[in-house]
C-alpha cells in the first residue's frame, strides 16, 4: 500500500517519510506499532506527534466539503426561477456548502468551463423560448463556441406551463445540450407545471442526496424554513390584502374592461420595487365548480385530500381554492383517460394529433367530463390528477413610495365565447365580477429584476406598452416624482379607442404636465380607418429614439408578447438600421448589448 | 381706429387679452388640435374657437364616472353652422345628416337661431367636419363668439317671394359682418398663411379686439315675429307695402341673457329707432356694429352687451351717434303689426310653390325606435328639388315643393310618420327648449330632455281645462343665458340647478313684452301645482282673444314687464 496525500490524512513530507519506513518494516514490528499507537497517554508523552495529527484532523473536516463547487444559475421572466434558486442558496450557503448564484445574463459563458456541480433553473417563455435573461447564454451554448463540459455533472429544474405547447421547452434543450457537451447528469430534469413548488422541492432534494453523504442534510432545511415562513408573507405564506378600490378603468362604450385595484399592505411588511409583480392565488367562479360537481354527481360537501401534508377541504372548497378546473392540458388529459369509461378520449389521447390539440384549447374540464364521460369515480380519486389553481402575477401600477402601504394593479378582464358558452379569466374574472372593496385577496410579492428603472435617474427612460402593459410604468413614474429623478422619459401608449381606452389618462397628462414625463405618444388602433399600433408611432419618432438611445437611454417593452412586443422588437431594429446605418445582424447585436447591459428589458405575457 | 378700444369701464377682460394676442383669432388652435394626448384644447384656445363657430364641450353625464375612472371628461366639440335665414339646399342637408352620423351623436339639432348645431364631434374630426361642410358652401365662421353671429330670418312661407327678397338682404348682412382675418380657411381649410397685412386690412370693421360680446340680427316679416325681433341686438322689421319690401324699421338693444342673482343683468327688449330702405341696410348695421365695438363694456362680460350700452347712453345718445357715423338720418318709423311669434304648421301653398311646415320637437332630429324624423327627413332631401327652412321655433319647412313633387314628398311624410304637430297640443306646438344637459357646459338643469315630459303633465291640466287648442308659449332654459328665449314665452323656466327652475309668466304672444319672475327655484311638482289653478282660472275668465300671458297680468299673478330695467323690480 503507498500512502498518498490525497488518501490519507498525512501531508507530503509525512508521507514521504511512511512510503520509506512501512516497506522496511517486519510484520511483528507494524504490530507492535499499531498496539503502541492506540494506547492512551502514549499519544501525551509523544507531544511532537500529537500536534501533527490534531492539525491534520483539522484539515480533514474543513477541506471534506470544498472537494467540490456548487453553482446555481437560473433564467427567468417573471421571477419564479429567480426566487427557487435564491432560497436553494441559502439554504445550501447556511450548510456551509461552497455555493455562487448566478443569473444567466451575469454569467460569464466562458466560466462554464471552470464549474463543478452544476444546479440550472430555468423557465420557458411563450412558445417554448427561453426568457429574456437567458437568451444569450442560450445562444452561446446552442453555438459552436460552446465548450467542452466534461467535468461537469450538472442537473436541470424546468419551470413551465402545460397548457402551452413547447411546456418546459427552454430547461429540456439545456438538459440535452449539457449531456451533448460531456457533462454528467446526476440527477434527472424536472420540468414543473404553474403549481410547481412541490416538485421543485423534491428535485432540490433529490439532487442534494446525490452531491451529499448525509441524507438528513437535506431533511433538516425544509423544516427550517418553514419555521422562517410563519413569520413573513410569502409565496407559500400569501397575505390577505383588502381591496380598497376597484374600478373599471374603461369609459362607457369600450369593448374592454380593465379593473384597477388597489390593495391595502398595512402589517403585510411586504415589500416592493416598480417592476415588481403581485401574485395572486385566485378562486374559481363557484358557478362553474358546482356545474361540474352536479355533472359529475359528486357531494360537494364530500372530503377530499389536498396535499401531501394530508389537509382535507370540502370538495367544493377544494375546486374553488386548489384545484384547476378552467383548463385543459395533455398531461390531465392523459391521466383523465385512464379515469374515464370512454375509449375515445384515449384514442385520442393516445394519437397525440392535431384533434388533440384543437380540442384543449378553449376548452375547460366541464367540457371535458361532458363529452367523456360516463364517469363511475369518486371525487377524491378524481382530483388527484388536476393541477393546483395557478398563481396569477400582474406587474405592479404604483410605487411604495407614492402609494404608501398599498399596491395597485391594473388587470384586463378577460371575456370570451368559446364552445357555445361564456367563458371569462379566473382571476381577472375574480376582480371583475366577484371583488369588492373590503373583500380580500392572497398575495405575495414577486420580485423581478429583469424590470428595474436605471440606477441612475439622469438616465432617459423609453416605456412602449399596450393595454394593461401600461401598469409598470405607472409605478415608474409615480417612482420618478418621488424621487425626483430628473432624466427624461417617454411613453408609448397603444390601446383600441381614444374616448374610452385611455388607461389612466389624466395620471400621465399630469406627469406631462409636470415634465415627470417628458414625452408621450399614443396609439389607437380603431379610431382611423387605418389601425395604428405603438410601433408605428415610434417608426414616426425613429430619429429621436436613435437619438435617446445613443444618449443612454433604457428601453422597456411591456404587454403582449405575440403582437405588441415581437413587432416592437422589429420596430426598434428597423430604426437601429435606418438611423444607424447598421445592418439587420449589427442591429440584432445592438439590442443584444441593450439587453446584456440591462438597458432593454421586456416584462411580456 | 382699432387702437380706440375703449376701456372707460375699467380693466379689460380676460377675453380681451385673448383676442389681442390671437392673431386675429388663430391663437394655438392648430397646435392644440394637434395634441394627441387629450382631447380637449386650453381655455384661451376654447374662447377663440367659438369665432370659429364651435364650442369645447363634454358629456356631463359621465362626467363624475370618468373622473373616478382616471379618464378626462368626455370632451367634444360642438359645431354651429352659419346659415343665414335658416335656408339649407338637400345637398347641404345630407352632408349635415351624413357628418351627424358620421363624426357627431347622431343628431342634429335646429337652432333657435335658425342653424343646425352638430354635437359630440372629437377633436380630430373637427377639421374633416368643417372641410365637408366647405364641400357644399357651408361654414362656421362667426357662428360663435365677440361677433355678428347667425343673422336670422323670417321664414315665412306664405308670401315666399317677399320671403327670397328679405333673405338676401339677411344673407348680405350675414356675409358683409363677417370677420375677414383668414384664421378660420387656413386653420380649417389648408388655405396657405398669408403674409402679415396692415391691421386695418385684416379687420376694417372689427378690429383687432372684435366686439365687446356676442352680437345678433334679426330680420322680421310682419306678421309673423317668430324670430322674436325685440330679443335682438339689431333688429330689422321688413315694411311692406302693396305686396312690395319698402326697407326696414331698426330696432337696437334686445338681448335675453341675465344672471342669476345679478340685478344689473336682465333680459331687455329692443326699441325702434328709425326706418331705412333696404339699400341702407348694411351701412347701418355696419356702423351700429361699430358704435357698440367702441362703447361696449370690455371689461365686464356680463354687462357688455349692446342693450347695456344703450340703456346706460340712452336712445337719443345712440341715434345721435348713429347718424353722425352714417352722415345721414334714419327715416321716421312706419307702422306694421305682429300677430303672433310661434310657427304655422302643416301645408300652404305661396308663390306658386308648396310648403311644408313639420314640428320637431326642440329641433332634435334623431331617429328613436319608434320614430325616424331623421332618415325620413334624409330621404325627403334625396328627392327635393327645393330647399330646407329652419324655423326661428326649432321646426323645419320644406319649402318650394313643385305641384308634381307634392305627392312623393307627402308620400314619404306619411310613410315616415313625420308630422305637422296638430296632433298635439297648441301649447306642445309653440314650446321651445334649449339643448341644456348633457352637452352644454353652462346648463344648470334639463331643458331638452325634460320639458317633453313636463308638458304631458301640464296638458293633462290643459285638457281638463278645455285649453287643447288654445296657443300659448311655453319655453325652457337650462340657465339664464337663455338660448331658448325664455322671457318672451307666456310660460317659461329658467333652470337654477337639477330639478330645479325659476317660473316666469306674462310674456306677450307676439314677443312684444317680456315675462316676470313668479315663483322662484322650484321643483315639478310645485309647477304643476301652481300652473294648474291658474290654467283653470284662465279658462274660466279668459276673455275673447285673450292670449295667457295678457291674462295673467289682468288677473293679478304678475305684474307687466315694461321694460327690461323693471324685469326685476
Amino acid at each position: 500500500m503507498q500512502f498518498q496525500v490525497v488518501n490519507s490524512p498525512f501531508d507530503q513530507e509525512q508521507t514521504e517519510l511512511l512510503n520509506r519506513l512501512l516497506p522496511t518494516l517486519s510484520e511483528t514490528q507494524k504490530i507492535w506499532l499499531s498496539g503502541y499507537l492506540s494506547v492512551p497517554g502514549v499519544a501525551e508523552a509523544a507531544a511532537s506527534t500529537e500536534a501533527v495529527v490534531s492539525s491534520t484532523e483539522e484539515a480533514f473536516t474543513e477541506n471534506e466539503p470544498k472537494t467540490r463547487e456548487i453553482t446555481i444559475l437560473y433564467g427567468s421572466h417573471t421571477g419564479n426561477s429567480q426566487a427557487l434558486a435564491e432560497s436553494f442558496f441559502e439554504r445550501l450557503e447556511s450548510e456551509k456548502y461552497h455555493v455562487t448564484l448566478s443569473s444567466l445574463d451575469d454569467f460569464k459563458p466562458k466560466s462554464l468551463k471552470k464549474v463543478e456541480d452544476l444546479l440550472f433553473i430555468t423557465s420557458t417563455h411563450g412558445d417554448g423560448d427561453p426568457p429574456d435573461n437567458a437568451l444569450s447564454f442560450y445562444d452561446f451554448i446552442q453555438s459552436k463556441r460552446a465548450p467542452e463540459l466534461n467535468g461537469l455533472r450538472f442537473s436541470v429544474l424546468s419551470l413551465g406551463d402545460s397548457s402551452y405547447e413547447f411546456f418546459c421547452q427552454t430547461g429540456k434543450d439545456f438538459d440535452r445540450r449539457f449531456e451533448e457537451l460531456g457533462a454528467t447528469r446526476i440527477y434527472p430534469r424536472v420540468d414543473c407545471d404553474l403549481d410547481f413548488e412541490e416538485p421543485a422541492e423534491e428535485w432540490f432534494e433529490g439532487v442534494m442526496h446525490v452531491l451529499s453523504d448525509a441524507p438528513s442534510k437535506g431533511e433538516s432545511s425544509p423544516s427550517k424554513k418553514s419555521s422562517e415562513t410563519s413569520l413573513t408573507y410569502s409565496r407559500t405564506n400569501p397575505f390577505k390584502a383588502e381591496i380598497l378600490e376597484n374600478i373599471n378603468l374603461n369609459g362607457r362604450g369600450s369593448n374592454k374592461e380593465t379593473r384597477h385595484l388597489e390593495l391595502d399592505l398595512e402589517g403585510s411588511n411586504l415589500v416592493y420595487e416598480p417592476g415588481d409583480s403581485l401574485g395572486i392565488y385566485p378562486e374559481n367562479d363557484t358557478n362553474l365548480v358546482l356545474q361540474l360537481i352536479e355533472e359529475m354527481n359528486w357531494d360537494p360537501n364530500s372530503k377530499v385530500t389536498v396535499n401531501k401534508q394530508g389537509d382535507v377541504q370540502s370538495l367544493q372548497e377544494a375546486l374553488t381554492k386548489t384545484y384547476e378546473v378552467t383548463s385543459l392540458t395533455k398531461p390531465l388529459l392523459k391521466k383523465i383517460a385512464e379515469l374515464t369509461k370512454s375509449t375515445e378520449l384515449l384514442r385520442m389521447v393516445e394519437a397525440e394529433g392535431e384533434e388533440l390539440k384543437t380540442y384543449i384549447y378553449g376548452r375547460d374540464l366541464i367540457d371535458l367530463v361532458r363529452d367523456y364521460g360516463p364517469w363511475e369515480i369518486a371525487a377524491a380519486e378524481f382530483v388527484k390528477v388536476l393541477r393546483k389553481i395557478p398563481v396569477r402575477l400582474y406587474s405592479i401600477a404604483s410605487s411604495p413610495k407614492a402609494s404608501e402601504d398599498e399596491v395597485h394593479l391594473t388587470i384586463g378582464a378577460l371575456r370570451y365565447d368559446a364552445h357555445g358558452r361564456a367563458r371569462t379569466g379566473v382571476c381577472s374574472g375574480q376582480c371583475a365580477e366577484r371583488s369588492q372593496p373590503g373583500d380580500t385577496l392572497p398575495v405575495f410579492v414577486q420580485r423581478n429584476e429583469n424590470f428595474r428603472l436605471p440606477d441612475n435617474p439622469d438616465t432617459p427612460v423609453i416605456m412602449i406598452g399596450a393595454g394593461t402593459g401600461v401598469a409598470p410604468y405607472r409605478a415608474f413614474l409615480q417612482e420618478r416624482e418621488e424621487i425626483g429623478a430628473s432624466g427624461d422619459t417617454w411613453l408609448f401608449f397603444g390601446e383600441q379607442h381614444f374616448v374610452t381606452d385611455f388607461l389612466y389618462q389624466v395620471e400621465w397628462q399630469k406627469w406631462l404636465k409636470g415634465g415627470v414625463l417628458t414625452r408621450m405618444d399614443v396609439a389607437f388602433s380603431r379610431d382611423a380607418e387605418e389601425k395604428v399600433y405603438v410601433q408605428h408611432r415610434m417608426r414616426e419618432r425613429s430619429k429621436e429614439i436613435f437619438e435617446w438611445l445613443e444618449k443612454g437611454a433604457h428601453v422597456y417593452v411591456c404587454g403582449d408578447e405575440k403582437y405588441m412586443a415581437k413587432d416592437v422588437h422589429i420596430a426598434l431594429v428597423n430604426i437601429l438600421e435606418q438611423q444607424g446605418g447598421l445592418s439587420e445582424s449589427e442591429a440584432e447585436a445592438y439590442l443584444a448589448d441593450l439587453r446584456n447591459a440591462k438597458r432593454y428589458q421586456r416584462d411580456v405575457y | 381706429m382699432s387702437k380706440k378700444t375703449v376701456t372707460q369701464d375699467g380693466k379689460p377682460s380676460e377675453m380681451e387679452k385673448i383676442k389681442d394676442e390671437s392673431h386675429y383669432l388663430r391663437g394655438s388652435l392648430v397646435e392644440s388640435f394637434a395634441d394627441p394626448i387629450t382631447a380637449s384644447i386650453p381655455d384661451a384656445d376654447t374662447k377663440l374657437l367659438k369665432f370659429h363657430g364651435s364650442y369645447m364641450q363634454d358629456d356631463r353625464d359621465i362626467r363624475q364616472e370618468r373622473k373616478q375612472q382616471k379618464l378626462e371628461p368626455a370632451y367634444q366639440f360642438m359645431v354651429r353652422v352659419r346659415l343665414p335665414g335658416g335656408v339649407a339646399t338637400p345637398e347641404q342637408w345630407l352632408v349635415m345628416d351624413d357628418l351627424a352620423n358620421q363624426y357627431g351623436n347622431g343628431t342634429l339639432k335646429l337652432t333657435t337661431r335658425q342653424t343646425f348645431q352638430m354635437h359630440g364631434i372629437l377633436k380630430w374630426n373637427m377639421k374633416k367636419s368643417i372641410q365637408a361642410m366647405d364641400s357644399v358652401l357651408m361654414d362656421s365662421l362667426a357662428a360663435c363668439g365677440d361677433v355678428n353671429r347667425n343673422v336670422m330670418c323670417n321664414a315665412n312661407p306664405y308670401q315666399s317671394d317677399i320671403h327670397a327678397e328679405v333673405h338676401r338682404w339677411a344673407k348680405r348682412l350675414s356675409d358683409d359682418l363677417l370677420p375677414r382675418t383668414r384664421a378660420y380657411h387656413e386653420i380649417w381649410l389648408d388655405e396657405e398663411k398669408v403674409l402679415d397685412r396692415k391691421e386695418e386690412e385684416i379687420e376694417p370693421m372689427y378690429g383687432p379686439h372684435y366686439l365687446p360680446r356676442k352680437f345678433k340680427i334679426g330680420v322680421a316679416v310682419p306678421p309673423s315675429n317668430d324670430v322674436d325681433i325685440f330679443s335682438q341686438d339689431l333688429g330689422f322689421i321688413a315694411i311692406l307695402e302693396d305686396g312690395k319690401l319698402q326697407g326696414f324699421n331698426v330696432a337696437v338693444g334686445g338681448g335675453m341673457g341675465m344672471t342669476h342673482g345679478d340685478t344689473s343683468t336682465y333680459p331687455q327688449l329692443s326699441r325702434i329707432i328709425g326706418f331705412c330702405p333696404p339699400e341702407q341696410i348694411v351701412d347701418v348695421a355696419e356702423k351700429i356694429i361699430t358704435i357698440q365695438r367702441d362703447y361696449g363694456n370690455r371689461s365686464e362680460r356680463k354687462n357688455a352687451r349692446f342693450k347695456y350700452t344703450i340703456d346706460r347712453r340712452g336712445l337719443d345718445w345712440v341715434r345721435n351717434e348713429l347718424h353722425s357715423r352714417l352722415g345721414y338720418e334714419l327715416e321716421e318709423s312706419r307702422s306694421y303689426h305682429f300677430d303672433h311669434n310661434g310657427d304655422r304648421y302643416g301645408w300652404v301653398k305661396g308663390d306658386g310653390k308648396w310648403h311644408l311646415t313639420l314640428f320637431i320637437q326642440n329641433g332634435r332630429i334623431v331617429d328613436t325606435e319608434d320614430y325616424q324624423i331623421m332618415t325620413g327627413l334624409r330621404e325627403i332631401a334625396k328627392v327635393h328639388h327645393g330647399d330646407f327652412r329652419l324655423t326661428p321655433n326649432q321646426n323645419l319647412i320644406i319649402a318650394n315643393v313643385s305641384e308634381e313633387k307634392k305627392a312623393e314628398i307627402d308620400e314619404l311624410v306619411a310613410s315616415y310618420g313625420l308630422t305637422d304637430g296638430k296632433q298635439n297640443s297648441a301649447l306642445r306646438r309653440n314650446s321651445m327648449a334649449c339643448v341644456a344637459f348633457p352637452t352644454c357646459g353652462l346648463a344648470m338643469a334639463e331643458a331638452e330632455r325634460y320639458l317633453p315630459s313636463l308638458i304631458d303633465k301640464i296638458e293633462e291640466i290643459v285638457d281638463e281645462a278645455g285649453l287643447r287648442e288654445e296657443e300659448i308659449v311655453i319655453r325652457m332654459s337650462g340657465c339664464p343665458n337663455s338660448c331658448s328665449r325664455p322671457t318672451l314665452g307666456e310660460i317659461a323656466f329658467i333652470g337654477k340647478a337639477p330639478g330645479k327652475y325659476n317660473m316666469y309668466m306674462g310674456a306677450g304672444f307676439v314677443g312684444d313684452r317680456l315675462s316676470k319672475l313668479y315663483k322662484e327655484n322650484i321643483g315639478e311638482e310645485e309647477i304643476l301645482a301652481s300652473l294648474k289653478p291658474i290654467l283653470v282660472n284662465y279658462a274660466k275668465e279668459k276673455e275673447e282673444n285673450e292670449h295667457f300671458g295678457d291674462y295673467v297680468i289682468r288677473a293679478g299673478y304678475v305684474e307687466e314687464v315694461r321694460s327690461g330695467l323693471d324685469f326685476h323690480s
